[in-house]
Protein backbone atom coordinates (compact mmCIF):
# COMPACT_ATOMS: atom_id res chain seq x y z
CA UNK A 1 0.00 0.00 0.00
CA UNK A 2 1.34 3.29 -0.94
CA UNK A 3 0.74 6.12 -2.96
CA UNK A 4 -2.46 8.23 -3.61
CA UNK A 5 -5.61 7.67 -5.59
CA UNK A 6 -8.28 9.44 -6.74
CA UNK A 7 -11.41 8.54 -7.92
CA UNK A 8 -12.55 11.60 -9.69
CA UNK A 9 -15.98 12.61 -10.13
CA UNK A 10 -17.89 11.13 -12.90
CA UNK A 11 -18.70 13.11 -15.77
CA UNK A 12 -19.30 13.08 -19.41
CA UNK A 13 -16.03 12.91 -22.20
CA UNK A 14 -17.29 16.36 -23.58
CA UNK A 15 -17.36 18.28 -20.30
CA UNK A 16 -14.60 20.64 -18.60
CA UNK A 17 -13.00 18.82 -15.53
CA UNK A 18 -15.34 18.43 -12.52
CA UNK A 19 -14.58 21.47 -10.49
CA UNK A 20 -15.22 18.79 -7.31
CA UNK A 21 -12.10 16.45 -9.15
CA UNK A 22 -10.07 19.33 -8.92
CA UNK A 23 -10.57 20.28 -5.40
CA UNK A 24 -9.91 16.71 -4.52
CA UNK A 25 -6.77 16.80 -6.53
CA UNK A 26 -5.89 19.89 -4.11
CA UNK A 27 -6.23 17.97 -0.84
CA UNK A 28 -4.34 15.06 -2.06
CA UNK A 29 -1.58 17.23 -3.16
CA UNK A 30 -2.05 18.30 0.78
CA UNK A 31 -1.31 14.58 1.82
CA UNK A 32 1.28 14.14 -0.55
CA UNK A 33 2.94 10.60 -0.65
CA UNK A 34 4.89 8.30 -3.32
CA UNK A 35 2.50 8.86 -6.16
CA UNK A 36 -0.99 10.40 -7.51
CA UNK A 37 -3.22 8.31 -9.71
CA UNK A 38 -6.47 9.39 -10.71
CA UNK A 39 -9.04 7.21 -11.58
CA UNK A 40 -11.79 7.37 -14.11
CA UNK A 41 -15.20 5.30 -14.71
CA UNK A 42 -17.09 6.42 -17.68
CA UNK A 43 -17.60 5.93 -21.28
CA UNK A 44 -16.08 7.53 -23.83
CA UNK A 45 -13.38 8.73 -21.25
CA UNK A 46 -10.95 9.73 -24.61
CA UNK A 47 -11.46 13.81 -24.67
CA UNK A 48 -11.65 13.87 -20.86
CA UNK A 49 -8.56 12.28 -20.40
CA UNK A 50 -7.10 14.52 -23.12
CA UNK A 51 -7.87 17.48 -21.39
CA UNK A 52 -6.90 15.90 -18.67
CA UNK A 53 -3.34 15.82 -19.51
CA UNK A 54 -3.22 19.62 -18.41
CA UNK A 55 -2.87 18.50 -14.80
CA UNK A 56 0.25 18.28 -12.79
CA UNK A 57 1.86 16.14 -10.30
CA UNK A 58 -0.11 12.83 -11.55
CA UNK A 59 1.59 9.73 -12.21
CA UNK A 60 -0.98 7.57 -13.81
CA UNK A 61 -4.26 7.61 -15.55
CA UNK A 62 -6.44 4.35 -14.58
CA UNK A 63 -9.86 4.15 -16.37
CA UNK A 64 -12.75 1.93 -16.25
CA UNK A 65 -14.20 3.18 -19.90
CA UNK A 66 -17.18 1.09 -21.11
CA UNK A 67 -20.26 2.06 -22.76
CA UNK A 68 -22.24 0.18 -19.89
CA UNK A 69 -20.60 2.57 -17.44
CA UNK A 70 -22.43 5.92 -18.89
CA UNK A 71 -24.34 6.37 -15.68
CA UNK A 72 -22.31 4.47 -13.09
CA UNK A 73 -23.96 3.41 -9.55
CA UNK A 74 -22.52 3.26 -6.42
CA UNK A 75 -23.15 -0.29 -6.29
CA UNK A 76 -21.33 -1.17 -9.25
CA UNK A 77 -18.69 1.30 -8.90
CA UNK A 78 -17.36 0.00 -5.39
CA UNK A 79 -16.99 -3.17 -6.89
CA UNK A 80 -15.47 -2.94 -9.80
CA UNK A 81 -12.64 -0.60 -8.57
CA UNK A 82 -12.27 -2.37 -4.90
CA UNK A 83 -9.33 -4.74 -6.49
CA UNK A 84 -6.89 -1.48 -7.78
CA UNK A 85 -7.98 0.94 -4.38
CA UNK A 86 -6.74 -2.09 -2.08
CA UNK A 87 -2.64 -1.15 -3.14
CA UNK A 88 -3.19 2.10 -2.29
CA UNK A 89 -2.28 4.21 1.16
CA UNK A 90 -4.99 6.90 0.84
CA UNK A 91 -8.38 6.69 -1.22
CA UNK A 92 -10.28 9.86 -1.90
CA UNK A 93 -13.46 11.24 -3.47
CA UNK A 94 -15.16 14.44 -3.78
CA UNK A 95 -17.67 15.04 -1.47
CA UNK A 96 -20.53 15.05 -4.13
CA UNK A 97 -23.55 12.75 -3.99
CA UNK A 98 -21.38 10.45 -6.23
CA UNK A 99 -18.44 10.28 -3.69
CA UNK A 100 -20.93 9.98 -0.61
CA UNK A 101 -22.47 7.13 -2.33
CA UNK A 102 -19.40 5.33 -3.39
CA UNK A 103 -16.95 5.48 -1.25
CA UNK A 104 -19.02 4.33 2.39
CA UNK A 105 -19.42 1.16 -0.11
CA UNK A 106 -15.49 0.76 -0.81
CA UNK A 107 -14.94 1.27 2.90
CA UNK A 108 -17.62 -1.72 3.59
CA UNK A 109 -15.87 -4.02 0.92
CA UNK A 110 -12.47 -3.01 2.26
CA UNK A 111 -13.90 -3.13 5.93
CA UNK A 112 -11.89 -0.20 6.84
CA UNK A 113 -13.43 2.81 8.21
CA UNK A 114 -13.59 5.93 6.77
CA UNK A 115 -13.29 9.73 7.19
CA UNK A 116 -15.81 11.96 5.55
CA UNK A 117 -16.09 15.62 4.60
CA UNK A 118 -12.69 16.53 5.00
CA UNK A 119 -12.15 20.23 5.92
CA UNK A 120 -8.43 20.23 6.89
CA UNK A 121 -5.60 18.08 6.20
CA UNK A 122 -3.24 18.24 9.75
CA UNK A 123 -1.27 15.29 8.43
CA UNK A 124 -0.93 12.72 6.48
CA UNK A 125 -3.20 10.43 8.64
CA UNK A 126 -5.37 13.25 10.93
CA UNK A 127 -7.76 15.56 9.46
CA UNK A 128 -10.53 17.80 10.86
CA UNK A 129 -14.10 17.50 10.14
CA UNK A 130 -17.28 18.87 11.51
CA UNK A 131 -20.11 17.45 13.40
CA UNK A 132 -23.13 18.39 14.34
CA UNK A 133 -23.89 20.43 11.40
CA UNK A 134 -20.60 21.90 11.68
CA UNK A 135 -20.97 23.64 15.27
CA UNK A 136 -17.86 21.18 16.65
CA UNK A 137 -15.16 20.61 14.66
CA UNK A 138 -12.93 17.35 15.65
CA UNK A 139 -9.42 16.01 14.74
CA UNK A 140 -9.56 12.27 13.94
CA UNK A 141 -6.83 10.53 12.75
CA UNK A 142 -6.47 6.84 10.84
CA UNK A 143 -4.47 4.55 12.79
CA UNK A 144 -1.20 2.91 11.04
CA UNK A 145 -2.17 -0.14 9.33
CA UNK A 146 -4.83 0.50 7.31
CA UNK A 147 -5.74 2.66 4.36
CA UNK A 148 -6.99 6.38 4.65
CA UNK A 149 -10.70 6.97 2.64
CA UNK A 150 -11.93 10.22 2.54
CA UNK A 151 -14.38 12.36 1.43
CA UNK A 152 -13.54 15.99 0.75
CA UNK A 153 -15.87 18.82 1.74
CA UNK A 154 -15.87 20.54 -1.15
CA UNK A 155 -16.91 24.37 0.56
CA UNK A 156 -13.16 24.35 2.46
CA UNK A 157 -11.07 24.06 -0.49
CA UNK A 158 -9.35 25.76 -4.17
CA UNK A 159 -9.59 23.91 -6.88
CA UNK A 160 -6.17 23.02 -8.51
CA UNK A 161 -4.87 24.93 -11.29
CA UNK A 162 -4.01 22.95 -14.18
CA UNK A 163 -0.13 23.20 -14.69
CA UNK A 164 1.94 22.40 -17.24
CA UNK A 165 1.20 18.72 -17.30
CA UNK A 166 1.30 16.49 -20.46
CA UNK A 167 2.73 13.13 -20.44
CA UNK A 168 0.66 11.47 -17.82
CA UNK A 169 -0.05 7.75 -18.95
CA UNK A 170 -3.40 6.13 -18.97
CA UNK A 171 -3.45 2.73 -18.01
CA UNK A 172 -6.95 0.75 -18.87
CA UNK A 173 -7.73 -1.41 -16.52
CA UNK A 174 -9.61 -4.26 -17.16
CA UNK A 175 -13.22 -4.23 -17.17
CA UNK A 176 -15.32 -8.45 -16.86
CA UNK A 177 -17.41 -9.38 -19.76
CA UNK A 178 -20.87 -9.60 -17.09
CA UNK A 179 -21.08 -6.78 -14.42
CA UNK A 180 -23.53 -7.06 -11.81
CA UNK A 181 -26.96 -5.76 -12.65
CA UNK A 182 -28.50 -5.73 -9.09
CA UNK A 183 -28.47 -1.98 -9.52
CA UNK A 184 -29.73 -0.67 -13.05
CA UNK A 185 -29.75 3.56 -14.13
CA UNK A 186 -33.15 4.35 -15.15
CA UNK A 187 -33.24 8.13 -15.89
CA UNK A 188 -32.08 11.63 -14.88
CA UNK A 189 -34.17 14.50 -14.79
CA UNK A 190 -32.20 17.76 -14.47
CA UNK A 191 -33.79 21.00 -14.06
CA UNK A 192 -33.16 23.25 -17.15
CA UNK A 193 -31.23 26.33 -16.19
CA UNK A 194 -28.75 28.37 -17.71
CA UNK A 195 -27.52 29.94 -13.91
CA UNK A 196 -24.36 29.46 -12.48
CA UNK A 197 -23.85 25.98 -10.32
CA UNK A 198 -24.61 26.77 -7.11
CA UNK A 199 -22.24 25.14 -5.87
CA UNK A 200 -19.00 27.01 -7.75
CA UNK A 201 -20.49 30.40 -7.96
CA UNK A 202 -19.04 33.10 -6.65
CA UNK A 203 -21.84 34.96 -5.48
CA UNK A 204 -25.22 33.39 -4.47
CA UNK A 205 -28.46 34.70 -4.37
CA UNK A 206 -31.04 32.46 -1.87
CA UNK A 207 -34.75 32.58 -0.96
CA UNK A 208 -36.95 31.17 1.87
CA UNK A 209 -40.49 30.33 2.65
CA UNK A 210 -41.30 33.91 2.90
CA UNK A 211 -41.21 33.89 -1.11
CA UNK A 212 -44.54 32.11 -1.14
CA UNK A 213 -44.65 30.99 -4.18
CA UNK A 214 -42.98 29.54 -6.80
CA UNK A 215 -43.93 32.90 -9.26
CA UNK A 216 -42.39 34.99 -6.55
CA UNK A 217 -39.00 32.66 -6.11
CA UNK A 218 -38.82 34.13 -9.58
CA UNK A 219 -38.26 37.73 -8.39
CA UNK A 220 -34.92 36.30 -7.36
CA UNK A 221 -34.02 35.49 -11.19
CA UNK A 222 -34.10 39.05 -11.99
CA UNK A 223 -31.06 40.01 -9.28
CA UNK A 224 -29.46 36.34 -9.73
CA UNK A 225 -28.79 37.71 -13.59
CA UNK A 226 -28.13 40.98 -12.28
CA UNK A 227 -25.40 39.85 -10.56
CA UNK A 228 -24.14 36.64 -12.34
CA UNK A 229 -25.01 34.73 -9.15
CA UNK A 230 -26.45 30.98 -9.06
CA UNK A 231 -29.66 30.67 -6.71
CA UNK A 232 -30.13 28.74 -3.58
CA UNK A 233 -33.26 28.30 -1.30
CA UNK A 234 -33.89 26.60 2.26
CA UNK A 235 -35.10 23.56 2.65
CA UNK A 236 -39.31 25.25 3.64
CA UNK A 237 -38.64 26.72 0.28
CA UNK A 238 -37.71 23.35 -1.66
CA UNK A 239 -40.44 21.35 0.80
CA UNK A 240 -42.61 23.74 -0.50
CA UNK A 241 -42.44 23.71 -4.30
CA UNK A 242 -40.67 27.18 -5.10
CA UNK A 243 -37.28 25.55 -5.69
CA UNK A 244 -35.86 22.55 -7.31
CA UNK A 245 -34.15 20.76 -4.58
CA UNK A 246 -30.69 20.56 -6.41
CA UNK A 247 -30.81 24.36 -5.29
CA UNK A 248 -31.26 23.53 -1.03
CA UNK A 249 -28.05 25.21 1.12
CA UNK A 250 -27.30 23.83 4.33
CA UNK A 251 -26.59 20.34 6.00
CA UNK A 252 -28.79 18.25 4.01
CA UNK A 253 -28.07 20.45 0.61
CA UNK A 254 -25.26 21.68 -0.87
CA UNK A 255 -22.44 23.28 1.30
CA UNK A 256 -21.24 26.19 -0.89
CA UNK A 257 -18.67 29.34 0.03
CA UNK A 258 -19.34 31.67 -2.44
CA UNK A 259 -17.86 35.26 -1.79
CA UNK A 260 -21.41 36.71 -1.77
CA UNK A 261 -23.97 35.08 0.06
CA UNK A 262 -27.59 37.37 -0.32
CA UNK A 263 -30.29 35.74 2.26
CA UNK A 264 -33.81 36.37 1.26
CA UNK A 265 -36.51 35.75 3.79
CA UNK A 266 -34.69 32.81 5.61
CA UNK A 267 -34.98 32.30 8.94
CA UNK A 268 -31.30 31.36 9.90
CA UNK A 269 -31.99 27.52 10.85
CA UNK A 270 -28.74 26.01 12.26
CA UNK A 271 -29.08 23.46 9.51
CA UNK A 272 -28.89 25.85 6.82
CA UNK A 273 -26.38 28.17 8.18
CA UNK A 274 -24.41 25.14 8.11
CA UNK A 275 -24.55 25.47 4.37
CA UNK A 276 -22.93 28.81 4.45
CA UNK A 277 -20.84 29.38 7.12
CA UNK A 278 -17.87 29.70 4.64
CA UNK A 279 -19.21 31.99 2.85
CA UNK A 280 -17.19 35.34 2.78
CA UNK A 281 -19.84 37.71 2.69
CA UNK A 282 -23.31 37.33 4.50
CA UNK A 283 -26.24 39.50 3.29
CA UNK A 284 -29.88 39.19 5.31
CA UNK A 285 -32.76 40.49 4.26
CA UNK A 286 -35.97 39.42 6.70
CA UNK A 287 -38.51 41.60 8.08
CA UNK A 288 -38.12 40.08 11.70
CA UNK A 289 -35.12 41.55 13.66
CA UNK A 290 -34.81 39.05 15.48
CA UNK A 291 -34.07 36.32 13.11
CA UNK A 292 -31.19 34.19 13.71
CA UNK A 293 -29.76 34.68 10.33
CA UNK A 294 -28.76 38.42 11.57
CA UNK A 295 -26.72 36.84 13.94
CA UNK A 296 -24.31 35.46 11.27
CA UNK A 297 -24.92 38.03 8.74
CA UNK A 298 -21.98 40.56 7.68
CA UNK A 299 -24.61 42.83 6.70
CA UNK A 300 -28.47 42.85 7.78
CA UNK A 301 -31.10 44.69 6.46
CA UNK A 302 -34.60 44.81 8.47
CA UNK A 303 -37.30 45.13 5.56
CA UNK A 304 -39.68 42.98 3.10
CA UNK A 305 -38.08 41.29 0.46
CA UNK A 306 -40.65 41.92 -1.72
CA UNK A 307 -39.75 46.01 -1.58
CA UNK A 308 -36.04 45.42 -0.74
CA UNK A 309 -35.32 43.40 -4.19
CA UNK A 310 -36.68 46.05 -6.71
CA UNK A 311 -35.17 48.82 -4.68
CA UNK A 312 -31.74 46.82 -4.74
CA UNK A 313 -31.73 46.06 -8.35
CA UNK A 314 -32.36 49.98 -9.21
CA UNK A 315 -29.69 50.69 -6.51
CA UNK A 316 -26.97 48.62 -8.03
CA UNK A 317 -27.40 49.80 -11.24
CA UNK A 318 -27.14 53.57 -9.42
CA UNK A 319 -23.94 52.83 -7.74
CA UNK A 320 -22.63 51.05 -11.26
CA UNK A 321 -22.33 47.93 -9.48
CA UNK A 322 -19.86 45.89 -11.11
CA UNK A 323 -22.16 43.19 -12.93
CA UNK B 1 -41.20 -9.47 3.24
CA UNK B 2 -40.00 -7.91 6.29
CA UNK B 3 -38.13 -4.70 6.56
CA UNK B 4 -35.46 -4.20 8.68
CA UNK B 5 -35.29 0.00 10.09
CA UNK B 6 -31.80 0.67 11.94
CA UNK B 7 -32.45 3.91 14.38
CA UNK B 8 -30.28 6.31 16.03
CA UNK B 9 -30.89 8.49 18.96
CA UNK B 10 -29.06 11.40 18.39
CA UNK B 11 -29.24 15.05 20.19
CA UNK B 12 -32.81 16.70 18.67
CA UNK B 13 -32.10 18.68 15.61
CA UNK B 14 -33.53 21.70 17.66
CA UNK B 15 -30.71 21.82 20.70
CA UNK B 16 -27.71 24.19 20.08
CA UNK B 17 -25.13 22.20 20.46
CA UNK B 18 -21.99 23.37 22.88
CA UNK B 19 -18.85 21.75 23.49
CA UNK B 20 -17.80 20.79 27.67
CA UNK B 21 -15.52 23.26 28.86
CA UNK B 22 -12.63 20.42 28.83
CA UNK B 23 -13.39 19.78 25.80
CA UNK B 24 -13.67 15.87 26.64
CA UNK B 25 -17.40 15.85 24.34
CA UNK B 26 -20.63 17.56 23.77
CA UNK B 27 -23.13 19.05 26.82
CA UNK B 28 -25.78 16.01 27.28
CA UNK B 29 -27.44 16.86 30.73
CA UNK B 30 -30.29 17.64 30.42
CA UNK B 31 -30.98 18.09 26.65
CA UNK B 32 -33.32 16.79 24.25
CA UNK B 33 -32.90 13.48 22.60
CA UNK B 34 -34.65 12.00 19.57
CA UNK B 35 -34.61 9.56 17.10
CA UNK B 36 -32.14 10.86 14.18
CA UNK B 37 -34.59 12.47 12.03
CA UNK B 38 -33.69 10.80 8.88
CA UNK B 39 -34.14 7.39 10.83
CA UNK B 40 -37.84 8.86 11.83
CA UNK B 41 -38.72 8.90 7.62
CA UNK B 42 -36.85 5.67 7.45
CA UNK B 43 -39.24 4.01 9.99
CA UNK B 44 -42.50 5.70 8.27
CA UNK B 45 -41.82 4.81 4.88
CA UNK B 46 -40.95 0.85 6.06
CA UNK B 47 -44.35 1.64 7.91
CA UNK B 48 -46.25 2.88 4.87
CA UNK B 49 -45.07 -0.43 2.80
CA UNK B 50 -46.32 -2.43 5.16
CA UNK B 51 -49.77 -0.99 5.36
CA UNK B 52 -49.70 -1.82 1.96
CA UNK B 53 -49.80 -4.75 1.68
CA UNK B 54 -46.13 -4.98 0.51
CA UNK B 55 -44.03 -6.14 3.54
CA UNK B 56 -45.19 -8.57 7.13
CA UNK B 57 -43.14 -7.11 9.35
CA UNK B 58 -41.18 -4.06 10.58
CA UNK B 59 -38.23 -4.58 13.28
CA UNK B 60 -36.06 -1.96 14.45
CA UNK B 61 -32.63 -1.97 15.45
CA UNK B 62 -30.40 0.43 17.60
CA UNK B 63 -26.86 0.24 18.81
CA UNK B 64 -26.93 2.15 21.42
CA UNK B 65 -27.00 2.83 25.56
CA UNK B 66 -29.10 1.35 28.51
CA UNK B 67 -31.36 4.44 28.00
CA UNK B 68 -31.56 4.37 24.71
CA UNK B 69 -35.08 2.27 25.20
CA UNK B 70 -37.21 5.33 25.68
CA UNK B 71 -36.67 5.82 21.69
CA UNK B 72 -37.40 2.49 20.58
CA UNK B 73 -40.45 2.45 22.64
CA UNK B 74 -41.62 5.62 20.38
CA UNK B 75 -40.61 3.77 17.15
CA UNK B 76 -43.31 0.92 18.70
CA UNK B 77 -45.27 3.45 19.01
CA UNK B 78 -45.11 4.89 16.01
CA UNK B 79 -45.93 1.35 14.49
CA UNK B 80 -42.73 -0.96 14.32
CA UNK B 81 -43.73 -4.68 15.27
CA UNK B 82 -40.25 -5.33 17.28
CA UNK B 83 -37.17 -3.64 18.33
CA UNK B 84 -33.72 -5.52 19.11
CA UNK B 85 -31.49 -3.40 20.82
CA UNK B 86 -27.85 -3.81 20.84
CA UNK B 87 -26.59 -2.61 24.06
CA UNK B 88 -23.33 -0.78 23.97
CA UNK B 89 -22.26 2.29 26.31
CA UNK B 90 -19.44 3.38 24.37
CA UNK B 91 -19.91 5.06 20.78
CA UNK B 92 -19.78 3.09 18.11
CA UNK B 93 -18.82 3.42 14.69
CA UNK B 94 -20.33 3.61 11.50
CA UNK B 95 -18.39 0.35 10.71
CA UNK B 96 -18.96 -1.81 13.36
CA UNK B 97 -23.04 -0.52 13.29
CA UNK B 98 -22.99 -2.30 9.82
CA UNK B 99 -21.38 -5.34 11.42
CA UNK B 100 -24.25 -5.27 14.15
CA UNK B 101 -26.78 -4.99 11.20
CA UNK B 102 -25.03 -7.33 8.91
CA UNK B 103 -25.24 -10.16 11.57
CA UNK B 104 -29.06 -8.96 12.24
CA UNK B 105 -29.53 -9.03 8.84
CA UNK B 106 -28.53 -12.63 7.99
CA UNK B 107 -30.77 -13.80 11.06
CA UNK B 108 -33.84 -11.86 9.77
CA UNK B 109 -33.34 -11.87 6.21
CA UNK B 110 -35.07 -8.71 5.19
CA UNK B 111 -35.99 -8.21 1.64
CA UNK B 112 -35.30 -4.06 2.33
CA UNK B 113 -33.04 -2.47 4.82
CA UNK B 114 -34.13 1.27 5.77
CA UNK B 115 -31.23 3.55 7.40
CA UNK B 116 -30.80 7.28 7.20
CA UNK B 117 -28.93 9.14 4.73
CA UNK B 118 -27.06 10.63 7.70
CA UNK B 119 -26.52 10.55 11.24
CA UNK B 120 -27.43 14.64 12.28
CA UNK B 121 -24.87 13.73 15.40
CA UNK B 122 -21.73 12.82 13.54
CA UNK B 123 -22.91 14.02 9.87
CA UNK B 124 -20.69 10.81 8.34
CA UNK B 125 -23.49 9.13 5.96
CA UNK B 126 -21.63 5.89 5.96
CA UNK B 127 -23.28 3.14 7.71
CA UNK B 128 -26.11 2.54 5.20
CA UNK B 129 -23.45 1.93 2.04
CA UNK B 130 -21.08 -0.04 4.49
CA UNK B 131 -24.20 -2.05 5.09
CA UNK B 132 -25.12 -2.68 1.20
CA UNK B 133 -21.08 -3.65 0.75
CA UNK B 134 -20.64 -6.41 3.93
CA UNK B 135 -24.34 -7.99 2.64
CA UNK B 136 -23.31 -7.66 -0.90
CA UNK B 137 -26.59 -6.08 -1.85
CA UNK B 138 -27.13 -3.26 -4.05
CA UNK B 139 -28.19 0.43 -2.60
CA UNK B 140 -29.73 3.18 -3.04
CA UNK B 141 -28.79 6.40 -0.84
CA UNK B 142 -30.61 9.79 -0.38
CA UNK B 143 -33.92 8.81 -1.67
CA UNK B 144 -36.34 10.20 -1.88
CA UNK B 145 -39.74 8.64 -3.73
CA UNK B 146 -39.51 4.68 -3.43
CA UNK B 147 -41.87 2.05 -5.06
CA UNK B 148 -41.73 -1.83 -4.95
CA UNK B 149 -43.08 -3.95 -8.01
CA UNK B 150 -42.30 -7.96 -8.55
CA UNK B 151 -39.34 -7.36 -6.43
CA UNK B 152 -37.76 -4.90 -7.93
CA UNK B 153 -37.66 -1.41 -6.20
CA UNK B 154 -37.90 1.85 -8.35
CA UNK B 155 -35.65 4.65 -6.48
CA UNK B 156 -35.41 8.52 -6.83
CA UNK B 157 -32.33 10.09 -5.38
CA UNK B 158 -31.50 13.63 -4.89
CA UNK B 159 -28.50 14.02 -6.54
CA UNK B 160 -26.35 17.23 -6.87
CA UNK B 161 -27.62 18.01 -10.29
CA UNK B 162 -31.39 16.85 -10.24
CA UNK B 163 -33.21 13.36 -9.77
CA UNK B 164 -31.83 10.14 -10.64
CA UNK B 165 -34.05 6.89 -10.91
CA UNK B 166 -32.74 3.58 -10.48
CA UNK B 167 -34.38 0.00 -10.42
CA UNK B 168 -33.00 -1.90 -8.36
CA UNK B 169 -33.47 -5.84 -7.35
CA UNK B 170 -34.59 -6.86 -3.70
CA UNK B 171 -32.67 -7.10 -1.08
CA UNK B 172 -31.20 -4.11 -1.24
CA UNK B 173 -30.42 -1.29 1.22
CA UNK B 174 -31.95 2.51 1.43
CA UNK B 175 -31.35 5.59 2.75
CA UNK B 176 -33.79 8.31 2.90
CA UNK B 177 -33.73 11.65 2.10
CA UNK B 178 -35.96 14.12 3.55
CA UNK B 179 -38.44 14.66 1.14
CA UNK B 180 -38.88 11.04 1.33
CA UNK B 181 -42.18 11.42 3.43
CA UNK B 182 -43.54 13.15 6.55
CA UNK B 183 -43.29 11.06 9.65
CA UNK B 184 -46.94 10.57 11.70
CA UNK B 185 -47.23 11.67 14.94
CA UNK B 186 -47.65 9.74 18.10
CA UNK B 187 -51.16 9.16 19.42
CA UNK B 188 -51.52 8.25 22.86
CA UNK B 189 -53.47 4.70 22.66
CA UNK B 190 -50.31 4.05 20.25
CA UNK B 191 -48.12 4.20 23.23
CA UNK B 192 -50.16 2.02 25.29
CA UNK B 193 -50.25 -0.22 22.81
CA UNK B 194 -46.46 -0.13 22.17
CA UNK B 195 -45.80 -1.49 26.10
CA UNK B 196 -46.62 -4.89 25.02
CA UNK B 197 -44.45 -4.84 22.15
CA UNK B 198 -41.60 -6.94 22.37
CA UNK B 199 -37.93 -5.22 22.48
CA UNK B 200 -35.15 -8.00 22.96
CA UNK B 201 -31.72 -6.79 24.32
CA UNK B 202 -28.09 -7.88 23.42
CA UNK B 203 -24.64 -7.16 24.37
CA UNK B 204 -22.76 -5.40 21.67
CA UNK B 205 -19.54 -7.81 23.18
CA UNK B 206 -21.95 -10.38 21.87
CA UNK B 207 -20.97 -10.08 18.26
CA UNK B 208 -17.33 -10.45 18.85
CA UNK B 209 -16.12 -7.51 17.02
CA UNK B 210 -12.75 -5.62 17.68
CA UNK B 211 -12.32 -3.33 14.80
CA UNK B 212 -10.05 -0.89 14.81
CA UNK B 213 -11.61 2.75 14.66
CA UNK B 214 -10.55 5.91 13.95
CA UNK B 215 -8.41 7.99 17.06
CA UNK B 216 -10.32 11.20 18.18
CA UNK B 217 -7.39 13.48 18.96
CA UNK B 218 -9.73 16.74 19.79
CA UNK B 219 -12.73 18.62 19.61
CA UNK B 220 -12.97 22.36 18.91
CA UNK B 221 -15.61 24.66 18.57
CA UNK B 222 -15.65 26.55 14.76
CA UNK B 223 -14.15 29.73 14.00
CA UNK B 224 -16.80 32.22 14.74
CA UNK B 225 -18.31 34.25 12.51
CA UNK B 226 -17.48 37.90 14.19
CA UNK B 227 -20.41 39.83 14.00
CA UNK B 228 -21.90 42.37 11.45
CA UNK B 229 -23.65 45.28 10.96
CA UNK B 230 -26.92 46.75 10.48
CA UNK B 231 -28.05 48.86 7.67
CA UNK B 232 -30.94 51.40 7.23
CA UNK B 233 -31.65 51.62 3.56
CA UNK B 234 -30.99 49.27 0.30
CA UNK B 235 -29.09 52.50 -0.71
CA UNK B 236 -26.63 51.78 2.30
CA UNK B 237 -26.74 47.82 1.77
CA UNK B 238 -24.87 48.54 -1.96
CA UNK B 239 -22.57 51.50 -0.67
CA UNK B 240 -21.05 48.42 2.18
CA UNK B 241 -21.13 46.03 -0.93
CA UNK B 242 -19.40 48.03 -3.07
CA UNK B 243 -16.76 48.70 -0.25
CA UNK B 244 -16.09 45.25 0.06
CA UNK B 245 -15.06 44.69 -3.08
CA UNK B 246 -18.25 42.12 -3.71
CA UNK B 247 -20.55 43.89 -6.05
C1 LIG C 1 -32.46 16.96 9.85
C2 LIG C 1 -32.79 18.30 9.28
C3 LIG C 1 -32.06 18.78 8.21
C4 LIG C 1 -32.34 20.01 7.65
N1 LIG C 1 -31.59 20.43 6.60
C5 LIG C 1 -31.82 21.67 6.09
C6 LIG C 1 -31.02 22.18 5.03
O1 LIG C 1 -30.14 21.51 4.49
N2 LIG C 1 -31.27 23.43 4.58
C7 LIG C 1 -32.26 24.23 5.13
O2 LIG C 1 -32.41 25.37 4.69
N3 LIG C 1 -33.03 23.75 6.12
C8 LIG C 1 -32.84 22.49 6.61
N4 LIG C 1 -33.65 22.04 7.61
C9 LIG C 1 -34.84 22.84 7.99
C10 LIG C 1 -34.53 23.98 8.94
O3 LIG C 1 -34.57 23.50 10.27
C11 LIG C 1 -35.59 25.09 8.78
O4 LIG C 1 -36.87 24.56 8.98
C12 LIG C 1 -35.57 25.79 7.41
O5 LIG C 1 -34.25 26.17 7.08
C13 LIG C 1 -36.47 27.01 7.44
O6 LIG C 1 -36.53 27.61 6.16
P1 LIG C 1 -36.86 29.16 6.00
O7 LIG C 1 -35.84 29.95 6.73
O8 LIG C 1 -37.05 29.42 4.56
O9 LIG C 1 -38.30 29.28 6.65
P2 LIG C 1 -38.75 29.96 8.02
O10 LIG C 1 -37.99 29.43 9.16
O11 LIG C 1 -40.22 29.85 8.04
O12 LIG C 1 -38.34 31.49 7.85
C14 LIG C 1 -38.95 32.40 6.99
C15 LIG C 1 -38.37 33.77 7.33
O13 LIG C 1 -38.83 34.73 6.41
C16 LIG C 1 -39.08 35.95 7.09
N5 LIG C 1 -40.07 36.70 6.27
C17 LIG C 1 -41.37 36.44 6.09
N6 LIG C 1 -41.92 37.30 5.20
C18 LIG C 1 -40.93 38.12 4.81
C19 LIG C 1 -40.85 39.19 3.89
N7 LIG C 1 -41.93 39.60 3.17
N8 LIG C 1 -39.67 39.82 3.73
C20 LIG C 1 -38.58 39.44 4.43
N9 LIG C 1 -38.58 38.41 5.30
C21 LIG C 1 -39.75 37.75 5.49
C22 LIG C 1 -39.57 35.53 8.44
O14 LIG C 1 -39.32 36.58 9.39
C23 LIG C 1 -38.72 34.28 8.71
O15 LIG C 1 -37.51 34.61 9.40
C24 LIG C 1 -33.39 20.79 8.17
C25 LIG C 1 -34.13 20.32 9.25
C26 LIG C 1 -33.85 19.08 9.79
C27 LIG C 1 -34.68 18.59 10.94
N1 LIG D 1 -25.81 3.32 16.59
C1 LIG D 1 -26.67 3.12 15.59
N2 LIG D 1 -27.75 2.31 15.76
C2 LIG D 1 -28.63 2.08 14.75
N3 LIG D 1 -28.52 2.63 13.54
C3 LIG D 1 -27.47 3.45 13.31
C4 LIG D 1 -26.50 3.72 14.31
N4 LIG D 1 -25.59 4.56 13.77
C5 LIG D 1 -25.98 4.80 12.50
N5 LIG D 1 -27.13 4.13 12.22
C6 LIG D 1 -27.90 4.16 10.95
O1 LIG D 1 -27.07 4.61 9.91
C7 LIG D 1 -27.52 5.86 9.40
C8 LIG D 1 -26.35 6.72 8.99
O2 LIG D 1 -25.53 7.00 10.09
P1 LIG D 1 -24.04 7.56 9.93
O3 LIG D 1 -23.33 6.67 8.98
O4 LIG D 1 -23.48 7.52 11.31
O5 LIG D 1 -24.19 8.97 9.43
C9 LIG D 1 -28.40 6.43 10.49
O6 LIG D 1 -29.35 7.33 9.97
C10 LIG D 1 -29.03 5.15 11.04
O7 LIG D 1 -30.09 4.71 10.21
Amino acid sequence: MEGVLVIAEAQAGDAPISEATLKTLAVAQKIGGAALDVLWVGSDLAPLLARAQALAKVRTFLTFDDPRLAHPTATLVAGLVAERARRYAHVLMPGTSYGRDVLPRLAGLLKTPMVSDVLEVMGARTFKRGIYAGNIHTVVTVPDGMPVLLTVRLASWQAVAPGAGGGIPVEPCPIPETLPETARFVALAVDPSDRPDLQSARRVVSGGRALGSRENFALLERLAERLHAAIGASRAAVDAGYAPNDLQVGQTGKIIAPELYLAFGISGAIQHLTGIRDARTIVAVNKDPEAPIFKVADIGLVGDLFEVIPELLAELDRQGAEP
Amino acid sequence: MKILVAVKRVIDYSVRVRLKPDRSGVVTDGVKLSINPFDEIALEEALRIRERGEASEVVVATVGPRDVQTQLRSALAMGADRAIHIESTDPVEPLSVAHVLHALVLEIEPGLVILGKQAIDDDLGQTGPMLAALWGRPQATFVSKLTLKDGVALAVREVDHGLETLALDLPLVVTTDLRLNTPRFIKMPDIMKARQKPIVTRPFASFGLDLPGLVLERLEGPPERKSGIRVESVAALVTQLRERGVV
